[in-house]
């Protein structure tokens, strides 16, 4: 397992990922949207599991 | 009542704790030509005070105790008290009674909205005398240990007398004292500050207390009640009866009830307390759970905001704060008294042994850093259930709503969820009271550890506990094996209490818990942490780490955080 958030290129296929994850607001309010996306950020954070990824991760959203 | 009264009312029957009062009595002290000096003075006779006075008195320092109040507690207030607490009580001798009073639990259910996401079972992990905690009001705990006092010949108790003028010198501490006769003065070499959040001894040294206030205000209520609710821990986070806020249900003794509910910074606090106010909200939550012909009464209620904040030192000279008057918590996490009475056993083994001539002076400077590191972790723990219980921005709420939401299908989510992560004894990691480690360990008993129980062979051969095998006032080396494996422990039973355990059966749980091998050894300091252990000691070596447990060798550059 990566001790580094993986920055470069590691979607399996990034177009249909990206289709997935708009067509998954489909039809929500912005705050249900947000709502959602709360909740994709926490199932993501569990799953990735490491706290210096995830520091690492909340410090490059931070600076984008 | 004078003490002997209320023991004897006491011992008669039920007593109801809430109407005792204690009797002023005009003490000597006060016709003395000039201040009579005392070694201890505790001011303030909450279960902090109290369990240091008893501490102190049990290793034979004479101490006096000034309150300026002459009830117990008015109300519920502290009603968890959690394992490690009820083992200081163990080692003065007085929890047996506050576990067969107190409520036991052991399942919680968490509601988010109209819907319960999730119920856990503590499930404490079997092989330990005392459970994870128990609710008992605090005046019980107050006026049971108010009995142990009154058999202890060295605890002096003087109700209503309220300290009003402290000044301090490099030899000794000074007190004027109000009483409903007048003031006097009386000097002592060391005074405890246990006198409460809005401590005056506090004010009195011109110390302030530094850190974060929340802008909430909590309804809290005693509730007695017919219903037959189960034992269970019940918290709502934002139910349709109290919408967009939090409320907690608990059981304590006598079938009453403890509500709580967010009211919001906006919240009279004078309307809100009364009864007329709580019924409807009450009346709401039994609604909500199905006993809406529940009968209750409404008893002891206030409304409370708090902060998680406390002193930069514990250790002002000659003056020690412990409990609420040197750090303040949320109620989320049960962190007050509990945090409270871990001071006060700090602090009772130090001032004896100097007392005493055993230690220098300076080992009490210990006492403030081992214990402002136990408050700022105390600080952590109630500030993160209070930012999850009371989202202060937009986007914590929707966190916290996300992990609610998620909390029913998902596990990973349950263990986000923060209604109070629950008071464990603190790990004095890095004191500089503690040997490092030279040899491998595995486990929990890491130095500055407070010593883990499991059940342990009396000297009869039946099965007891290991932490009441312990000598309850002096250093414990508890040696695992057969003698002839340490026989070099032998020349230390004048210096400290040597106690070996087998590697049998009997002693199995023991064994794994510290990691144990044949000629492992531990020293517990009086207050049952750890402060080294090793594999294979020597008489030399231990009596190193005991002159380094009393500070009697320069502390190396390790600080306490």
């Amino acid at each position: 397992m990566s001790t580094h958030l993986i920055t470069d290129a590691h979607l399996e296929s990034p177009d249909d990922f990206y289709e997935a994850l708009i067509e998954t607001h489909q039809g929500l309010s912005t705050d249900d949207s947000h709502a959602l996306n709360a909740r994709l950020v926490l199932l993501l954070a569990n799953h990735i599991g490491s706290l210096p990824v995830l520091r690492e991760a909340l410090a490059a959203a931070r600076e984008a | 009542m004078k003490l002997e009264q209320f023991a004897a009312a006491d011992e008669a029957g039920p007593l109801d704790y809430q109407q005792v009062e204690f009797d002023y009595v005009r003490h000597a002290d006060q016709d003395a030509d000039a201040p009579v000096r005392r070694p201890v003075v505790v001011v303030g006779a909450g279960p902090v005070g109290l369990a240091l006075a008893i501490d102190l008195a049990q290793k034979k320092v004479p101490v006096l105790v000034l309150e300026g109040g002459h009830q117990l507690s008015t109300g519920s207030r502290a009603i968890c008290f959690a394992k490690r607490t009820l083992e200081v009580f163990d080692r003065l001798g007085c929890a047996d009674r506050m576990v067969d009073k107190g409520v036991s639990w052991k399942v919680g259910r968490v509601y988010f909205g109209a819907e319960e996401v999730y119920r856990f079972d503590l499930l404490p992990e079997s092989g330990h005398e005392r459970p994870a905690f128990i609710n008992l009001q605090q005046y019980y705990v107050e006026g049971y240990l108010v009995r142990q006092a009154a058999t202890l010949p060295d605890i002096e108790l003087r109700w209503k007398n309220k300290v009003v003028g402290l000044s301090q010198s490099d030899d000794g501490v000074r007190l004027t004292i109000e009483t409903p006769e007048g003031t006097y003065e009386l000097d002592a070499d060391y005074v405890a500050a246990c006198d409460g959040s809005r401590s005056q001894l506090r004010e009195m040294l011109g110390r302030q207390t530094q850190g974060r206030i929340f802008r909430d205000r909590f309804l809290i209520a005693d509730i007695s009640m017919d219903a037959d609710l189960p034992v269970e821990r019940r918290f709502w986070f934002a139910p349709p009866f109290h919408p967009g806020q939090s409320v907690l249900l608990h059981k304590q003794a006598d079938g009453m009830w403890r509500v709580d509910f967010q009211l919001g910074w906006d919240a009279d606090p004078v309307a809100e307390r009364q009864h007329e106010r709580i019924r409807p909200r009450v009346q709401a939550l039994l609604d909500s759970i199905g006993h809406a012909g529940a009968q209750f009464q409404i008893g002891w209620a206030s409304v409370y905001t708090f902060a998680c904040q406390r002193m930069a030192r514990f250790r002002q000279g000659r003056v020690l704060f412990a409990g609420d008057s040197a750090h303040g918590v949320s109620p989320f996490g049960a962190r007050g008294a509990n945090s409270g009475v871990q001071d006060a056993e700090n602090l009772a083994w130090k001032l004896a042994a100097v007392l005493r001539g055993e230690a220098p002076p300076t080992l009490l400077d210990s006492y403030g850093s081992e214990r402002e590191y136990a408050a700022d972790e105390n600080i952590r723990h109630s500030t993160r259930a209070t930012d999850f219980i009371t989202p202060k921005s937009e986007v914590s709420r929707l966190y916290r709503d996300a992990v609610l939401a998620l909390s029913k299908n998902n596990a990973f989510a349950r263990s986000l969820v923060n209604s109070g992560r629950l008071s464990t004894a603190t790990v004095l990691r890095g004191s500089p009271l503690s040997a490092p480690d030279a040899d491998g360990f595995a486990g929990a008993m890491v130095p500055g550890a407070a010593a883990a129980d499991a059940p342990a062979a009396r000297t009869d051969g039946s099965i007891g506990w290991l932490l009441r095998s312990l000598a309850p006032h002096r250093f414990n080396l508890l040696v695992f094996g057969t003698p002839a494996e340490s026989a070099w422990a032998d020349a230390l039973q004048d210096e400290m209490n040597v106690l070996r355990l087998p590697l049998d059966a009997a002693h199995a749980l023991a064994a794994q818990r510290y990691d144990a091998q044949p000629g492992t050894a531990y020293l517990l300091r009086p207050d049952q942490h750890v402060c080294a252990r090793w594999r294979h000691g020597d008489a030399k070596t231990v009596r190193a780490a005991l002159d380094r447990a009393l500070g009697r060798v320069p502390a190396p550059s390790l600080a306490a955080a």
